[in-house]
């Protein structure tokens, strides 16, 4: 049974408002980037806040459209839309236009679109539609087989078109199948491949494996809280090491320790898989095989990082780890950055007074690094406000995803949540030296009208939802 | 039902509020506590100059400088910064009319208000000298130095080629580069780009209201120092190349020198030529205009880029293609009535001996010997048609190097011609051409189109009997290991080297008593093939030596257009350029006054040659 309930009164106001406000403050902040005498007019459409604002009124409209449209559309033709949105991508692999050597645009008329942005919604719009059903089962083999499908086609269509950048949002997709009941494992796996990566390019392979090792350990003492079982194992890994390094040196092949050292963890953890196996004890076997997984990785790391990411990507987190220091190469946007808007101070130097922002010094700044004249024209406090506006909204989400009956209207609710974050968290961070430079979009706030409408459609199609939640009655 | 993973939520926005808290404490320590990156507000006027590093240097083969740098200022403006001055005055000063200054003004502000754009470049030395002392007139002007290329002999220039200002194109491919930077444009400035720009460094600096600068902006932290561009050393013979263009004067052509050994390019002259200062600063586009119609084309790179064909010189080839093929022995011979007689089809010769064997009709240079030849390769027996043999003859002579790139690195080289049966099937129609039909590629005529680089080192590869060394100029590139590493590989052709021995005694026998004595030299065995290229108006005289005979030193082709017989001007003039690059000293000034005097320029108005051979 459905009824009919007045749109307007159900629209969420308050999310609308912060909206409204963001891509405002995102305008006038353009304009300061841009801002010269001569042309003073903010409505001046040969400059980029002229442009801006043209767009922002655009985004305004397309999101009064899809407040119009039924909101059963959406998850009607979810797959549909899909379909569509990537074959436009595909269609970039061979007709595409290329910006900062990624291919990743399309050009119609005047107009640029950058079909990975439309790919966000439409996967998240799959997604809530793949998993809009009381009985999914989120680990159900044929179930994680098409979620993987959904997420990573895209992802690698993008990497492709040598747009690594936008390709790491999709990460945003595994919060959102948290949220359904993904095993926290995967979170967990997550963040620790993430601090691995780290790790293992600042610090020594033997200290981390070694360290891996003792941790382990622990984890399994603190498990199991017995000792026997632990000095079991213990004794396992200390004999095996022993008896490989003797065999080494009886043999006179002299492999460097660190290879003994890894024959010694496979050799005596498979041994305690045997010992398990045979007791029945299952659910140490998830701590052992977590061990070898992230030994595996560590281990990998260099190749990967020499032989998968490209060069410019390698300097970028080496400079982020303070590996190279080149202030006026690779490090020049991030340094000039954090110049800026350090310069800020506690309240800024006021709207229009920024000299870092004048002067052109952070280049890309009315795109990626945008915040950098937040920080600078608005200082400590400013930075403060338009941080904790961000934060409002996504919590805001969340609160409406969970009010939401349909399991599709809630999974997509925490993408437009996930999503957002992700592209917050990398970008401030980015300007801020935390996050290697990846270079994606403030939301609502860099220039172009590619992002801001993707955006306020992304967010939109969920207020839309959100506005007749009360239709469904299940 | 409720959905049993809804305290996930908590976990979810923890993670956003964890984030946006961590941010906030970066944000504070970085705006508050850290002063590390504040500037105070007086600070505000920067001026922002990039040091343009001067351009490597370039020397000949023995120190001798080809290449120099000389200073130059570029008068900058920051439209938004200028203030109403006396514009007549500052006019009079830079020397330009007040008119065009207004426009490039204008162009200027157009482009932006606040970043630096050059308004006048390369101002003299002296010009800055007078305008320094008068800048604090005129804020919003100020000068940035650079440096212009210099040239202390006029010559070389097509092989050292030019640098220009980066157009939007470059700027597009290559992010190095920034509107009013200078790139290499062809010849050396343009292999080598790369080693000789350097890298550019910027300083920021404070100005004060005056437009004076007050000091360097936050201490100098952010400015780079620019790195020197790398010195360059090329395998050109300076004095030789002076020379070779003092013959080549009043001529068409081009004369092309390799150290055999080496591949290095000794000399690269091409005739008419121009001086390469021309080509500097503010005056080049002007004179890139003029020059670009003046007859006989200066500008035109000859030496890598004309098709001529080589007459007889290209019996060698023809000759060994055969041995290899087991068509010929040494001592197979071939007669000669005055020429080629088959059918209707007669390609004539000159009065010989008749018959002469293998090295004799390279010395007598017989064409009805390699109407022969060229008959045998084609319809060779082994291959099942007249295609196919042709494309067998045609892999050999890719294989010497024509009818392709070299891969040099003369950036701007063409591939000359060796046809194709395509060509053929579509000139004559499928299976309607045989040997016969093509019978001049015999005799190194017709279609074939080779360049004079691709028959010095055609030469070369004879005179090493078999191999070559990619042709390059580079002889060192200072402050790198070696030169680029497909200059040190050797190419072998498929012919076996003792097959090059015959040849080589050919040419011997021609310089010492057959077509070529006008090149013999006292001293040294000097092997040389004379050549008539055939024109419609008058024939290009054509020449092709290598010196001394066995570990040769130097392999050279000459070209003179409307020359006549090699005899007459190619061979003398490379056998001078021999002379001066082994002995350092010419002795036959006769025959030296006699070719810098020959003015061949209207030569091809003069009635057409009769059709004798050489």
């Amino acid at each position: 049974m459905t009824r009919k309930i007045n749109i307007l009164e159900n629209i969420d106001w308050f999310t609308v408002s912060i909206y409204v406000v963001l891509a405002v403050m995102g305008w006038l902040n353009i304009y300061a980037v841009v801002y010269n005498e001569d042309h003073s007019s903010i409505f001046d459409f040969s400059q980029r806040y002229g442009a801006q604002f043209v767009w922002m009124i655009a985004a305004f409209a397309i999101a009064f459209v899809i407040m119009t449209v039924d909101s059963n559309a959406y998850s009607y033709f979810a797959y549909i839309l899909y379909g569509v949105s990537m074959l436009l991508l595909i269609s970039v692999l061979f007709f595409g236009k290329t910006v900062n050597a990624a291919k990743a645009w399309i050009e119609i008329g005047p107009l640029q679109l950058q079909p990975s942005e439309l790919v966000k919604i439409t996967t998240a719009l799959a997604l809530a539609k793949l998993l809009d059903n009381q009985h999914f089962k989120i680990h159900n083999l044929k179930n994680l087989f098409l979620m993987a499908v959904l997420i990573f086609l895209p992802v690698v269509i993008i990497v492709l078109q040598n747009d690594t950048g936008s390709a790491v949002v999709y990460a945003a997709f595994f919060l959102v199948l948290y949220r359904e009941g993904l095993t926290p494992w995967a979170l967990v796996l997550g963040f620790v491949s993430i601090i691995l990566f780290f790790a293992a390019l600042l610090t020594d392979k033997m200290d981390l494996v070694v360290s891996l090792t003792v941790f382990t350990y622990l984890v399994y003492f603190i498990i199991n809280m017995r000792w026997k079982p632990f000095v079991l194992a213990l004794g396992i890994f200390l004999v095996s090491l022993g008896l490989l390094y003797v065999t080494d040196w009886i043999a006179g092949t002299e492999f460097p320790f660190y290879y003994i050292y890894i024959a010694a963890i496979i050799v005596s953890s498979l041994t305690q898989l045997i010992i398990i196996y045979a007791k029945r004890i299952r659910n140490t076997s998830i701590i052992i095989f977590f061990f070898l997984i992230t030994v595996g990785f560590t281990f990998t790391v260099d190749y990967g990082f020499n032989n998968v990411l490209e060069s410019h990507q390698r300097d970028r987190i080496n400079e982020l780890l303070g590996l190279s220091y080149d202030p006026l190469g690779t490090g020049y946007n991030v340094n000039q950055s954090k110049i800026a808007i350090g310069s800020g101070g506690f309240w800024g130097k006021g709207y229009l007074n920024g000299t870092q922002t004048k002067y052109n010094f952070v280049p890309e700044q009315s795109t990626d690094f945008i915040f950098c004249t937040v920080g600078e024209e608005w200082g400590f406090v400013g930075s403060t406000v338009v941080l904790l506006l961000f934060l409002t909204l996504l919590v805001r989400i969340v609160f409406m995803a969970e009010r939401q009956r349909s399991n599709f209207s809630r999974v997509y609710g925490y993408s437009v949540a996930a999503i957002l974050f992700f592209h917050i968290a990398i970008n401030v961070g980015m300007t801020l030296g935390l996050v290697p430079v990846i270079g994606i979009p403030l939301p609502f706030f860099s220039y172009g009208g590619s992002s801001l409408w993707s955006f306020t459609i992304l967010l939109f199609i969920f207020i839309r939802l959100d506005s007749t939640r009360m239709e469904k009655l299940v | 039902m409720l959905n049993p993973y809804v305290n996930r939520k908590y976990l979810v926005s923890g993670i956003f509020v964890a984030f946006v808290l961590a941010y906030l404490i970066r944000l504070f320590y970085i705006q508050v506590i850290d002063d590390q990156y504040k500037f105070s507000a007086e600070n505000n006027s920067q001026r922002r100059i990039i040091k343009y590093p001067p351009r490597g240097v370039i020397y000949d083969r023995n120190g001798l400088l080809m290449v120099q740098n000389e200073a130059a200022f570029d008068l900058m403006v920051i439209p938004r910064q200028v203030t109403p001055f006396d514009t007549i005055d500052f006019c009079k000063m830079l020397n330009v009319e007040v008119e065009d200054f207004r426009k490039m003004l204008k162009e200027a502000t157009d482009y932006s208000g606040y970043r630096p754009s050059a308004l006048v470049s390369q101002v003299s030395a002296e010009t800055y000298a007078i305008m320094q002392e008068k800048m604090f007139k005129f804020p919003g002007f100020f000068f940035q130095s650079r440096t212009l290329r210099k040239y202390p002999r006029p010559v070389a220039s097509h092989l050292l080629g030019y640098v220009g200002e980066v157009d939007e194109k470059i700027i597009e491919k290559n992010p190095y580069y920034k509107m009013g930077d200078y790139i290499g444009i062809s010849g050396v400035e343009a292999a080598y780009e790369e080693y000789l720009r350097g890298k550019k460094g910027v300083s920021l600096y404070t100005v004060d209201v005056h437009n004076r600068i007050v000091g360097h902006f936050a201490e100098g932290k952010l400015d780079t120092i620019p790195e020197l561009g790398n010195d360059i050393i090329l395998g050109i013979d300076l004095e030789l190349q002076e020379y070779g263009e003092k013959l080549m004067q009043n001529k068409i052509g081009s004369i092309v020198a390799i150290d055999p050994a080496t591949g290095e390019i000794l000399m690269l002259v091409n005739s008419p030529s121009y001086d390469p200062n021309l080509l500097v600063g503010r005056v080049r586009a002007k004179n890139y205009h003029k020059l670009l119609y003046t007859a006989n084309k200066p500008l035109f790179n000859r030496a890598i880029m004309a098709k001529y064909p080589p007459g007889s010189t290209f019996k060698m080839a023809n000759g060994l293609i055969a041995l290899q093929e087991g068509l010929i022995q040494p001592t197979t011979t071939f007669g000669c009535s005055r020429g080629y007689h088959f059918g209707g089809i007669k390609v004539g010769c000159h009065a010989h001996a008749s018959p002469l064997d293998l090295i004799h009709s390279i010395q007598n240079s017989c064409n009805a010997y390699y109407c022969n030849v060229f008959r045998k390769i084609i319809d060779n027996p082994k291959y099942k048609n007249t295609r196919k043999g042709f494309e067998v003859w045609r892999k050999y002579m890719l294989g010497f190097g024509f009818g392709r790139k070299l891969n040099s690195d003369q950036v701007h080289e063409l591939e000359g011609n060796i046809p194709t049966p395509e060509y053929y099937d579509k000139y004559f129609g499928e299976n309607r051409w045989k040997s016969l039909t093509i019978i001049s590629l015999a005799i190194g005529q017709g279609e074939i189109g080779i360049t004079p680089l691709q028959l010095a080192n055609y030469g070369a590869i004879i005179g090493n009997r078999g191999w070559y060394y990619t042709p390059h100029v580079i002889h060192e590139i200072k402050g790198e290991k070696g030169i680029p590493v497909q200059f040190t590989r050797k190419n072998f052709t498929s012919i076996k080297p003792e097959y090059y021995e015959y040849m080589v005694q050919g040419m011997e026998l021609a310089v010492l008593s057959g077509t070529a004595r006008i090149a013999s030299l006292d001293s040294i065995v000097v092997c040389a093939k004379t050549g008539t290229a055939q024109n419609p108006k008058k024939d290009h005289s054509v020449f092709l030596a290598f010196a001394p005979k066995d570990n040769p030193k130097i392999s050279i082709s000459v070209l003179v257009e409307n020359g006549g017989f090699g005899a007459t001007y190619a061979a003398p003039i490379a056998s001078l350029c021999i002379e001066k690059y082994l002995t350092r000293e010419v002795k036959r000034k006769d025959l030296e006054e006699r070719m810098i005097n020959a003015n061949l320029l209207n030569a091809s108005k003069e009635k057409p040659s009769n059709d004798a051979q050489d």
